[in-house]
């Protein structure tokens, strides 16, 4: 194979590094500290043809500039928001994602901070590990998730396999999007706080761009209202976060379950003061069978390219 | 002398006398004292051979009973010889292991059970709890919490949901209600049972060690009976494997705990979601350093709907008892399900 140079952005997964260090001329931006990062590029500028960026990086316009040879960025994520698109049709750069590969587990996830909010558990085991159960008596009763109104903004792959698991709850499921599906088992609405008036739990399940950043705002989050859920496992940019805490604060929602933040990794102090909340540090694909079959669409991508056939999922 | 609210006679009859021997919100409370004579266990403040006896002195005695179970009371023969006018008893837990079946069963006392009344609520919590051990849920939720994540980056990766065998023991109420949800996430369904299903498509394996070692996940979700205490043992661990996790949502008994403890230091086992413990409120002290495994207090079942539920159906069945119906969800005795008749 060719030796195609491709600059990785941060480590991301050991296995997808070992594995681009193996089959192609890596270079990592993390070698140099982070105010050299431009100097690192300028002196490299010339052999990179290949980005392999996270959901997190992305690829702004100054980096693409800096970088007059690159052909293919390849993201280790199927969310390519911090990827600057419009830049990439201009130059001819194609683009690539992990579309499939992850689905499963990021709806595991959705409905498991979904029954993690409603029931719990998180909060029912720090009661027990901190001896609660024995002082204190029985864990207060919570609230039932077989048979709630789930509402899933974006039915695309992830927001299907949401359904699908909702349905073996028995839960009545609804979808908010651009496009009425006409899905002979799902009620769709054409707004979102329409979804919202009429779930139990509001799902966030589609990509992040122009028309959805802020989605779930205050209106939104309102109509949710105070024994609702709100189950964000898109792209923290989705919420209005200064609203949805001052909600969850007053009792104006009910309780969240959330996997994706407006400025990760900083998660906002107020939110861990509260009790109906469950945390996770962004980790919807995070199994090790999934980062895997990640790392090999991202590998498999840039393979196809050198050997000129069609990319295995390209964005762009 | 036990104290209750006088209840609004209906059609003119005076109400029937009801022991009770749970301790009841106040709608519970109110729901019963509209219906019946309550006779109330915890309200009178006496030792319960005194109560008892006082209950079976009176002119009217009681013929049904509603007992919690969680160790409070034991209905056995010689609670049975204290009220002989009993031949009702109405346990109000998704256990029946604080009524002896086949004392009852012997005297023609009727027993009922809560039916489903749990069953959603617990298939749930197990369903739940075993993507917060496989995706580590709880104990990156604490990563958060404390401040972990902008100083140490990600969080350790889990283990996929999808794929997983799923060896559920006990195919009753809960147990299928598991399996319908699992079968969603893309698991492969294995179970024990006393007898094979026809109605399901799951694979039937006819002992627990077999069953183990087909499965990557083990879910204990059966009565407690004789047969079933310490179900899950050393042998069963030890065919689990090291990446199998145990999944406890029955009765704390129905694992060896010790052994279970042993198996999760030892690395025997991979983790385990446990919602029930032999001691309770007692939780070995090994198990709450750990991250791999999801505890909590025995709260499976405890959902506001299962509570305004399980009042509904102890009424029903109480008023079935009362005029000369047949309960809606009696238990017989050697019978590990939870529901008698047709399976479903």
């Amino acid at each position: 194979m060719e030796s195609l140079g491709v600059l990785m952005l941060d480590p991301m997964d050991d296995y997808l590094k070992q594995e681009l260090g193996r089959r192609f001329q890596l270079l990592r931006l993390w070698d140099a500290p982070p105010d050299r990062h431009d100097d690192f590029l300028r002196a490299n500028a010339e052999s990179i043809r290949a980005v392999v960026t996270g959901g997190g990086s992305g690829a702004d316009a100054a980096l693409i500039d800096a970088l007059p040879g690159l052909e293919i960025i390849a993201s280790y994520s199927v969310g390519v928001d911090r990827v600057d698109l419009p830049r990439c049709r201009e130059r001819g750069i194609r683009v690539t994602n992990t579309p499939g590969v992850l689905t499963d587990d990021v709806a595991d996830l959705a409905v498991g901070l979904a029954i993690a909010a409603l029931r719990r558990i998180p909060q029912a085991d720090r009661y027990l590990r901190a001896g609660q159960w024995k002082d204190n008596g029985d864990y207060p009763l919570t609230t039932r998730f077989s048979g709630k109104r789930v509402g899933i903004i974006g039915l695309g792959r992830i927001g299907l396999a949401i359904a699908k698991r909702g349905e073996g709850f028995d839960c009545p499921v609804s979808y908010y999007q651009r496009r009425d599906l006409a899905h002979a088992n799902y009620t769709y609405y054409p707004t979102v706080v329409e979804l919202a008036r009429n779930s139990d739990v509001l799902v966030v399940a589609c990509s992040l761009n122009e028309q959805s950043r802020r989605i779930v705002d205050r209106e939104v989050i309102e109509a949710l209202g105070p024994r609702g859920v709100l189950v964000n496992i898109g792209r923290g940019g989705h919420v209005d976060e200064p609203e949805l805490v001052s909600a969850l604060v007053d009792g104006r929602l009910g309780g969240a379950g959330l996997d994706v933040y407006a400025d990760e990794p900083d998660v906002p102090e107020a939110l861990m003061a509260l009790d109906n909340v469950v945390l996770a540090p962004h980790m919807g694909s995070g199994s090790l069978e999934t980062r895997t079959a990640m790392a090999d669409l991202v590998l498999g991508n840039l393979e196809a390219h050198v050997l000129k056939k069609p990319l295995l999922t390209p964005v762009v | 002398m036990a104290s209750s609210v006088t209840a609004r006679a209906s059609g003119g009859k005076p109400p029937q006398a009801l022991l009770l021997l749970r301790r009841c919100d106040a709608a519970f409370h109110s729901a019963l004292q509209q219906r019946f004579h309550v006779l109330d266990f915890f309200a009178s403040g006496e030792p319960l051979p005194a109560f008892l006896a006082a209950a079976a002195a009176a002119p009217e005695p009681p013929r049904a009973a509603v007992v919690m179970g969680g160790g409070v009371v034991r209905v056995d023969a010689a609670f049975l010889d204290a009220v002989p006018s009993l031949r009702c008893v109405v346990g109000t837990g998704a256990g029946v292991d604080h009524i002896d079946l086949d004392e009852c069963a012997r005297r023609g006392v009727a027993v009922a059970n809560s039916g489903r009344v749990f069953s959603a609520d617990a298939a749930d919590h197990a369903v739940g709890a075993l993507i917060a051990v496989l995706r580590r849920l709880s104990a990156a939720e604490r990563f958060v919490r404390r401040g972990l994540w902008p100083l140490q980056g990600d969080y350790n990766l889990g283990s996929k949901l999808g794929g997983k065998r799923v060896g559920i023991i006990g195919l009753g109420n809960i147990g299928s209600l598991i399996a319908k949800r699992l079968e969603a996430f893309g698991c492969v369904i294995n179970y024990n049972s006393r007898r094979p299903k026809e109605s399901v498509s799951y694979n039937y394996f006819p002992n627990v060690h077999d069953l183990a070692s087909e499965s990557d996940v083990l879910v204990e979700a059966c009565a407690l009976n004789k047969e079933t205490r310490h179900i899950v043992n050393k042998d069963v661990l030890a065919a689990l494997g090291k990446d199998g996790i145990v999944v406890n949502i029955g009765r704390g008994a129905n694992i060896d705990e010790a052994e279970l403890v042993k198996a999760l230091k030892e690395g025997t086992i991979a983790g385990a979601a446990l919602d029930v413990f032999e001691n309770e409120p007692k939780v070995p002290a090994e198990l709450l350093s750990m991250d791999n495994v999801i505890l909590s207090p025995h709260i499976a079942v405890f959902t506001s709907e299962s509570r305004s539920d399980l009042r509904d159906h102890t009424i029903a069945n109480l008023e079935a008892f009362f005029s000369g119906k047949p309960l809606l969800t009696p238990v017989f005795p050697n019978k590990v399900s939870h529901i008698a008749g047709k399976s479903n």
